[in-house]
């Protein structure tokens, strides 16, 4: 399994991708992985601010529900609404398509605390902690 | 993956096929193979093929077994003759049930229960308890030696066919055989399932297990069979809205609350355990009732999720089972209420994380398969 060099990773397998002083927030490929099929996604509000280990979005497989953290504080400026639609989005392109949504980052050095791709892939490997 | 799980003699072939192995009432069983929703579809659209060893059997034989099995259990047994499968719960006094199973009636006046992993040791002990005040009847658990299979859906005969002794287009639904060779190994088949598609249950010796598993998936030749787990299990026996021992039923609710009533046997003509409580209920009303929901607002009701009444302000029951429906692409649940708010078409509520969202009763079940073989 494979995690984009570009994308900064939690332990509780969050992943943020920034674009300016935005990040674009998700589960990772391992999360989606062990979830299994996703057949719903709780989209937070717009405008919502959240702190950085807030769960922000609640995303459901089959068998079981599972919560997402936000990897970096800030007020939530875009949400993923095709995903009402297509939570399957999340299995399908878990770094890509299956954003959840777009955080305003109000202190970006939070970003110096998330693990880069090589550190999460071993973190992943090992088991993942305890999600 | 703690130590003291059981395991099937079809272990190692979960292994083998890639089984992602999850602790499932205490014993070491695929949750899935591929994704739950892929087998799901393939046993609705082709085949699939399921370990179910971790089912319990019991054996019942003797001159004294059918008194004993007329007495534990609530359906009619005697209109059983050898072949014939019949499926029943079995009740407390109170008219909550021990468990559900099959019963497969089988040559010389014995019987096989099929009962449900979690309730072995239970039911063995409630069986052969009843047995001492009975004559000439003995009670076997046989659940070790036992393997299971489960091969569903409408491809299922075809594949089969192709390493059975046996005409199997003869075995009609709710009827099984002794002795038939599947590839060299000696089964006993019976045409039945808990998925709402046709399809055999197979079982050999403990030991013949992995083989006679390799075989059936060895046997589909372009057929779309798929090794299969635990997870499309729960949702295609949801969305054909059969019961789940300890959700739609248990000690406190029984057969006429899940809406068991056609198999609960009033009139055959001899007193059985829970009669009279069960015989009240119907006379003075069900404590509840299981309705199906179909969720409104979107959002996934869940095992244990409360429901309320439309207004969200009173509490009426809980989910007993509810599930996203890969078939339908609906939100759906089974749910225990007041018969008064059973009706089709009434709106309640459930409570999903502190949010009370809209359901509608709906009709059951769910799923019904075109062309029903009967």
């Amino acid at each position: 399994m494979t995690y984009p060099a570009n994308l900064k990773y939690t332990e509780t397998h969050e992943y943020a991708k920034v674009e300016g002083n935005k990040a674009y927030v998700g589960i990772t490929n391992y999360a989606q992985d062990q979830l299994g099929d996703i057949v719903f996604v709780e989209l937070p509000e717009v405008g919502r601010v959240v702190k950085k280990g807030e769960v922000f979005s609640t995303v459901e497989s089959v068998k079981a529900v599972s919560d997402c953290y936000a990897p970096v504080s800030g007020k939530i400026v875009e949400v993923n609404s095709k995903l009402s639609d297509s939570p399957e989005l999340l299995n399908q392109d878990p770094h890509g398509e299956g954003w959840i949504c777009a955080i305003e980052m109000s202190d970006p050095s939070e970003l110096g605390k998330l693990m880069d791709s090589a550190s999460y892939a071993k973190h992943a490997e090992q088991g993942g902690g305890h999600h | 993956m703690a130590e003291e799980l059981k395991k099937t003699p079809l272990y190692e072939t979960h292994l083998k096929y890639g089984g992602r192995i999850i602790d499932f009432e205490g014993w070491a069983l695929p949750v899935q193979f591929s994704s739950i929703k892929e087998e799901h579809h393939a046993c609705r659209n082709a085949a699939a093929l399921w370990d179910v060893s971790d089912m319990g059997e019991l054996l019942v034989e003797g001159p004294g077994a059918l008194d004993l099995l007329q007495f534990l259990l609530v359906n009619d047994i005697a209109k059983g003759y050898p072949g014939r499968v019949i499926y029943s719960p079995m009740c407390y006094p109170n008219g909550g049930v021990v468990d559900d199973m099959m019963v497969v009636c089988l040559k010389d006046g014995k019987y096989l229960l099929v009962i449900n992993a979690g309730n072995i040791d239970k039911d063995f002990e409630w069986v052969s308890g009843a047995a001492k005040y009975f004559r000439d009847v003995t009670v076997k658990n046989l659940s070790k030696d036992i393997a299971e299979v489960a091969l569903q859906g409408p491809n299922s005969e075809r594949i089969l066919q192709r390493i059975a002794k046996y005409p199997l287009n003869e075995i009609k639904y709710y009827h099984g055989v002794e002795h038939v060779d599947v590839a060299g190994i000696d089964t006993l088949i019976t045409r039945t399932g808990y998925t709402g598609e046709d399809g055999f249950e197979i079982y050999c010796k403990a030991s013949d297990g992995p083989a006679l598993f390799d075989a059936i998936m060895d046997a589909d030749d372009g057929d779309g069979l798929v090794p299969a787990g635990l997870g499309c299990r729960d949702t295609l026996r949801f969305e054909a809205s059969m019961p789940l021992y300890g959700q739609e039923l248990d000690a406190n609710h029984g057969p006429l609350e899940a809406g068991l009533g056609r198999f609960v046997a009033f009139q055959k003509g001899t007193y059985f355990v829970g009669s009279r409580a069960l015989m009240e209920q119907r006379e003075k009303g069900l404590p509840s009732k299981l309705v199906g929901l179909e969720m409104v607002d979107k959002g996934v009701p869940r095992t244990g999720y409360k429901v309320f009444d439309e207004s969200g302000e009173k509490e009426l029951g809980y989910v007993t089972t509810g599930s996203y429906s890969p078939t339908l692409d609906k939100y759906l649940a089974m749910a225990f209420v007041p018969v008064d708010y059973s009706s089709i078409g009434t709106k309640l509520t459930v409570e999903v994380r502190g949010k009370k969202l809209l359901a509608e009763v709906v009709k059951m079940p769910f799923y019904k398969r075109e062309g029903k073989k009967k």
